[in-house]
């Protein structure tokens, strides 16, 4: 590549880094069916759950006869990759012909984005389906505290739940503070994923939450004195446990699939996992015995809402809403909701649902493998994002040989 | 040691003639094709090194990024740990399979250990990995065999044997697919030397075996297999996938390092990012530059050592141990094909158990559906990028040799770059440039950046073969009025099918192994069964990567296979020539 | 102390063929035994077996002896056996000193004493100065010439020569030839040579053998003085010679 080449392609960077992404205009939701006709719309999604995987498939066999509308799942590693993509599309100057039109996405990820105005919208007041949402649902408007803004649509729940198996172990820590004492009992059986991993900064938050006296500091971003101040107390209880950890603490599984692996081979009695039904759809497929159990935390665990966001730049804008709009169905989420597919509490508020549609909820097998109801409404907001990647950050400088 | 860095055989001293207009384009389009994606690469990779990205707010030169990544937790030992476990599974490998071939080379087990090794030369480096690390660790298959009865265990013992902080099962994996790609670059090269004349030479002046091997047949052979040693060693120090699934993580491997902050939610990490990659880069090619240097001693005192005229070798022993250990790779190797397969019908398999106690072939049925769009991807890219690799690389042979010996060629190396660079060092920029070209996410972008792999080693390994074809052949047909045109398609092509068509399986094989350049080229949208087994090994499932796994594996056994097969008759008549000769 | 080679019911065959009935006989230190015949006849198959590196698909028999070692199931490095090829096969990695040095016995200790005696065997063969040349940069004639060099720097105790005139010239052939015999005599060891041509069994001044094949289609080897041959026909098979032994005339 020439010079000239190299300069006109930075000129070119330049000019259009000063553009002001264009906002959404409001329209009515049949002219978007029309325009969604006939696309391809191209989904970000984080493929290590093949159950999700195949939910996803069966999402878009749904929109392709409804709608005319070809959803094809790009396989993710790590949803930042889709961030990764627009950003560099955008420095390309990409901003018409971007190859990502929906993408699967929270926390970190979606205000890594929104900040940058890389996200197309709002637009997810347009749904008709947004109006079967769960108002009351904080989670559902404010994604990490960010607030969402119309700029992506819920789908999905997850919370932090507890994973061990009763043919092993016979007590488990309900509460942040057992931890410690229950690994001394039981020496490299319990770990949690790597930090850089979003369970892994997780576990490290639910720990924040029991252990500061006032949690309501985790709800923004704080000054370097107040960080040190407020996180003092999670490292003093982390060196207590962090010597009885798998490996001894030196090393964590890279993600919760691989973390799940290890429970599986029997590495590890006790595990964190970001999905209440995880454990049972495993039970279910036969795949982890009928003695394991998944459990919420005595005072609660940190919970989340999946969402799904548009880049500013997708070419197929129309078709990634009917995607969306899709996803908030009755049909959808009554899918979503059913153990042998996937499981877990919809976005939905069902009283806003006809009867019928109520019924279908009604009717939803339930799995004595998953976490009660009632504990699943014992749910914490997740923190601001800046406290992940300090927190994630601060462990590595700690912890890092 | 005085044979030229890259002219491994001399080219035969063909008639010389002016080539045609197309054939003249062959070297300049494969350079074109080359240069424009690596220089943009690199440029990609060192602007943002310096702080310069205007799109994430980079717009003056900096070393703030090289200060950040100084600063950043555990970059010491990452780099620590990439030049431990790089360069030592490059020095055993390049040992071992040099120990075994002066052991074994030409004698029937080395003819058996060939076809052993082909189905994990072409199983994917992150399968591989995945089924290396579930046979060594502690809870994995090698333990389970003596397990509770000989190790009184019935939990999996807490020892780091796989994913240990001294990346010892991510060497020990790197020799496992190593190992046999040195080998059959090693073997196809001695197919080029008068090996058995010249033992037989040195025999009847009282040379051992090894002793003979290691002073007249290697100090040959090694100029042939410099460059694919220089590719290991590169590709060892910049691993990417096997060090995810082998490699410890806190801290990993430095290009793991550059990975994991190049796809960090925090853009701004990308500065660091870049600064790594290019410090990556500045450790394989110093990496290279020590390894040149320490050649260069060796071969001085190799020379004294063989004028001493020492009959006896006293690493004949160490010869035989080569053999043994190779064979522990193959094995290691096989097996970790093996069980993933096992995996692969799995529905429950717990410790301490050796196989399965539940069945099932759910994954299977479950994978049926979905599995067609990424296998006809897959071999779409393949197919394209091979040939037009073997296209490219006949053209550029040809016109090597109608335009008769050329000045050495420096530019050559350039085929090389992308064996040698990092892929993380310059795939981002390469990113950048597709997007700007609206190229990205295409198939043909796709197909372009496995080019710049595919092509290097359908080089390699048709360079010889065609380079070494005796003149003579088509100095008789010229004689007889033949064009050249005529002479390639009619005398040259058909001697060479054999070569050609194994060139052609290489290329597949690779092509097929790629990961970084199909996820960066392809946006994540063009999925193929190396992006589909490496997302869903990072997502842990033994199942689905053992299906994606054995698929990977078997679509370029089967292109070997039937490689081998349609050239077959040729060969097998080319080898009982060879032996009556 | 040089010591006589002796060939005891040596035989070879390809599983469709036999090429060298068993042929039982000795060669004297400084005596040079030609053995002649068309190509095909197996004449340098025996030389292999002889030196101990017989390809694959031949099958052998019988005893070699060297004075009263037998050498036959040691492994071709241990022999003692020097082969001289039609190639020269120098080592194209080496100059020509190092050749010389590889072939050179480990008896000779030092550096120093070693490159004396290479550079006092190139002078005395009229290769003086050529130790650091580049072994492609010699003439035809040259490199045969350390080939030989290198052969006997190794001191084998038998020399067996390959058709080892066959690829040079005229001129030069009778040059080497009388340079291989002057030293093959000077070293006193047996010398067996096989070649297909007149001149070099005339100018070898030995006893000849010659390998051919009966009408029948079965082996066949006479002397070139046709009484010397005393040949066991076998019951089963009249007409086939199924041993030949040549007997020493001056036994």
């Amino acid at each position: 590549m020439s010079r000239p080449w190299l300069l006109a392609l930075g000129a070119l960077v330049l000019a259009l880094g000063l553009l002001v992404p264009v906002r959404a205009r409001a329209e009515p939701w049949q002219q978007v069916l029309r325009q969604a006709r006939g696309q391809t719309v191209y989904f970000d999604a984080w493929a290590g759950d093949q159950r999700v995987n195949t939910f996803i498939a069966w999402v878009a066999r749904q929109v392709a006869a409804c709608c005319d509308v070809t959803l094809r799942q790009v396989p993710l590693e790590d949803t930042s990759a889709a961030v990764t993509q627009v950003i560099a599309e955008k420095a390309a100057g990409d901003d018409s012909d971007g190859t990502v039109d929906l993408i699967w996405i929270n926390g970190p990820n979606f205000y890594a984005l929104k900040r940058r105005g890389l996200l197309y919208g709002p637009f997810a007041g347009q749904l008709p389906n947004a109006a079967l949402l769960d108002a009351r649902d904080r989670s559902n408007r404010f994604d990490f505290t960010v607030p969402v803004d119309g700029y992506e649509s819920p789908w999905r729940k997850a919370q932090l739940v507890f994973v061990y198996d009763s043919a092993y172990v016979k007590h488990v820590p309900h509460g942040i503070r057992g931890f410690p004492a229950w690994a001394r009992r039981h020496p490299g059986r319990f770990t949690f994923p790597q930090v850089q991993n979003f369970l892994g900064v997780a576990f490290l938050e639910q720990a924040l939450y029991a252990l500061t006296p006032d949690p309501s500091v985790l709800q923004h971003p704080v000054s370097q004195a107040l960080f040190a101040q407020v996180t003092a107390p999670l490292w003093k209880w982390f060196d207590q446990l962090r010597p009885y950890l798998w490996r001894g603490g030196r090393e964590f599984p890279v993600s919760g699939p691989a973390e799940r692996q290890l429970l599986e081979d029997g590495e590890i009695d006790l595990m964190p996992s970001f999905s209440p039904t995880e454990a049972a759809a495993d039970v279910a497929a036969g795949r982890l015995p009928r003695t394991v159990r998944s459990y919420v935390l005595r005072r609660g665990t940190i919970g989340n809402t999946s969402f799904v966001a548009i880049p500013y730049n997708s070419p197929h804008k129309a078709g990634a809403m009917v995607v969306a709009n899709f996803l908030l169905s009755p049909a959808a989420q009554a899918r979503a909701g059913n153990i042998r597919y996937l499981g877990g509490p919809t976005v939905l508020d069902l009283k806003r649902l006809s009867a019928a549609e109520r019924a279908h909820f009604a009717a939803l097998p339930h799995s004595p493998w998953m976490p009660s109801d009632p504990a699943l409404r014992r749910v914490l907001p997740e923190p601001h994002p800046w406290w992940a990647s300090r927190l994630a950050a601060a462990w590595e400088r700690r912890y890092t040989p | 040691m005085r044979a030229p860095m890259l002219t491994t055989t001399a080219p035969s001293s063909s008639p010389r003639m002016r080539p045609t207009f197309w054939l003249r384009q062959a070297p300049r389009i494969t350079m074109l094709l080359f240069l424009v994606p690596i220089v943009a690469g690199l440029a990609g990779t060192v602007l943002p090194a310096f702080g310069w990205l205007p799109a994430l707010g980079g717009r003056e030169l900096t070393f703030a990024p090289w200060l950040r990544l100084a600063e950043e937790p555990g970059v010491r030992w990452a780099i620590g740990l990439t030049l431990a476990t790089g360069w030592t599974a490059t020095i055993i490998s390049v040992l071992l399979v040099l120990g075994l071939c002066a052991r074994w080379h030409g004698r029937k087990p080395g003819r058996i250990g060939r076809a052993v090794f082909a189905p994990i030369l072409a199983a994917p480096h992150a399968a591989m990995a995945i089924g290396v690390g579930f046979l060594i660790a502690p809870s994995g298959w090698l333990v389970r065999w003596v397990s509770p009865w000989l190790t009184g265990w019935h939990q999996p013992p807490d020892l780091a044997t796989v994913q240990d902080p001294y990346g010892l099962a991510l060497t020990l994996g790197l020799l496992v697919k190593e190992v046999p790609y040195l080998l059959l670059m090693t073997l196809t090269a001695l197919g080029q030397l008068p090996v058995a004349r010249q033992l037989e030479a040195a025999a009847a002046l009282g040379y051992g075996r090894t002793a003979a091997w290691l002073k007249i047949i290697l100090p040959q052979l090694y100029p042939q297999i410099r460059l694919p040693i220089y590719a290991v060693l590169a590709y060892a120090l910049s691993v990417v996938d096997m060090a995810l699934i082998l490699g410890p993580s806190n801290p990993p491997t430095l290009s793991v390092l550059a990975l994991r902050w190049f796809t960090a939610p925090d853009v701004r990490m990308y500065f660091p990012a870049a600064a790594a990659a290019l410090l990556q880069l500045v450790i394989v090619l110093g990496s290279i530059a020590v390894w040149r240097t320490a050649e260069k001693i060796i071969a001085r005192l190799g020379r004294r050592w063989i004028a001493r005229g020492r009959r006896r070798s006293r690493l004949e022993p160490l010869a035989g141990l080569a053999a043994v250990l190779v064979s522990g790779l193959g094995l290691l190797g096989a097996g970790s094909l093996l069980v993933l397969a096992v995996w692969s019908f799995t529905a429950r398999w717990r410790f301490p158990h050796i196989l399965p106690s539940h069945w099932s072939a759910f994954a299977w049925r479950e994978q049926v559906g979905t599995i067609l769009w990424p296998l006809k991807t897959t071999l779409g890219v393949a197919v394209a990028a091979s040939a037009l690799a073997v296209v490219l690389v006949l053209g550029c042979l040809e016109y090597e040799q109608q335009r008769g010996p050329a000045p050495k060629s420096r530019s050559l190396w350039l085929l090389y770059v992308p064996l040698l660079v990092p892929q993380i060092a310059f795939l981002f920029g390469v990113q950048v440039l597709l997007t700007v070209s609206h190229l990205d996410g295409s198939l043909l972008a796709v197909v372009w950046s496995h080019l710049l792999f595919v092509l290097p080693y359908v080089f390699l390994s048709l360079a010889d073969p065609w380079r070494s074809l005796d003149s003579r052949y088509a100095r008789t047909a010229l004689c007889l009025g033949a064009s050249p045109g005529r002479v390639f398609l009619r005398i040259k092509l058909p001697l060479l099918l054999r070569s050609v068509l194994v060139a052609a399986a290489v290329g597949l094989a690779v092509s097929i192994d790629q990961y970084l350049p199909t996820l960066f080229a392809g946006a994540g949208r063009v999925v193929t069964l190396t992006t589909e087994a490496v997302t869903l090994a990072s997502g842990g499932g033994r199942r689905v990567t053992g299906i994606f796994a054995l698929l990977q594996a078997l679509v370029p056994l089967i292109a070997y296979g039937s490689a081998l097969g349609v050239s077959g008759r040729a060969g097998r008549r080319r080898v009982l020539a060879g032996v009556s000769a | 102390m040089s010591e006589p080679l002796q060939l005891d019911q040596v035989s070879i065959s390809l599983p469709a063929r036999l090429l060298i009935p068993a042929l039982s006989v000795r060669v004297m230190p400084g005596e040079v035994l030609t053995l002649m015949g068309p190509s095909g006849s197996g004449k340098s198959t025996l030389l292999s077996f002889l030196g101990g590196t017989l390809p694959g698909g031949f099958r052998a028999a019988g005893r070699v002896w060297i004075g009263r070692r037998e050498v036959s199931a040691l492994p071709a490095e241990r022999r003692q056996i020097g082969i001289l090829f039609q190639d020269d096969l120098l080592f194209p990695h080496l100059t020509v000193g190092e050749n010389l040095a590889f072939g050179l016995s480990t008896a000779v200790r030092g550096r120093a004493a070693r490159a004396a005696r290479i550079s006092a065997a190139l002078e005395e063969a009229g290769l003086a100065g050529l130790a650091p040349r580049d072994p492609a940069t010699l003439s035809g004639g040259q490199r045969s010439r350390v080939a030989l060099l290198r052969l006997l720097l190794a001191e084998p105790r038998v020399l067996l020569l390959d058709e080892p005139f066959n690829k040079l010239d005229a001129a030069l052939r009778e040059d080497f030839r009388r340079f291989v015999f002057a030293h093959a005599a000077a070293a006193g060891v047996p010398v067996l040579m096989v070649t297909h041509d007149v001149a070099d069994a005339a100018a070898a001044r030995g006893r000849v053998l010659t390998l051919g094949q009966s009408a029948d289609g079965s082996a066949r080897i006479e002397t070139a003085d046709g009484g010397l041959c005393d040949a066991h026909r076998t019951e089963e098979s009249p007409g086939r010679v199924d041993a030949v032994v040549v007997v020493d005339r001056r036994q």
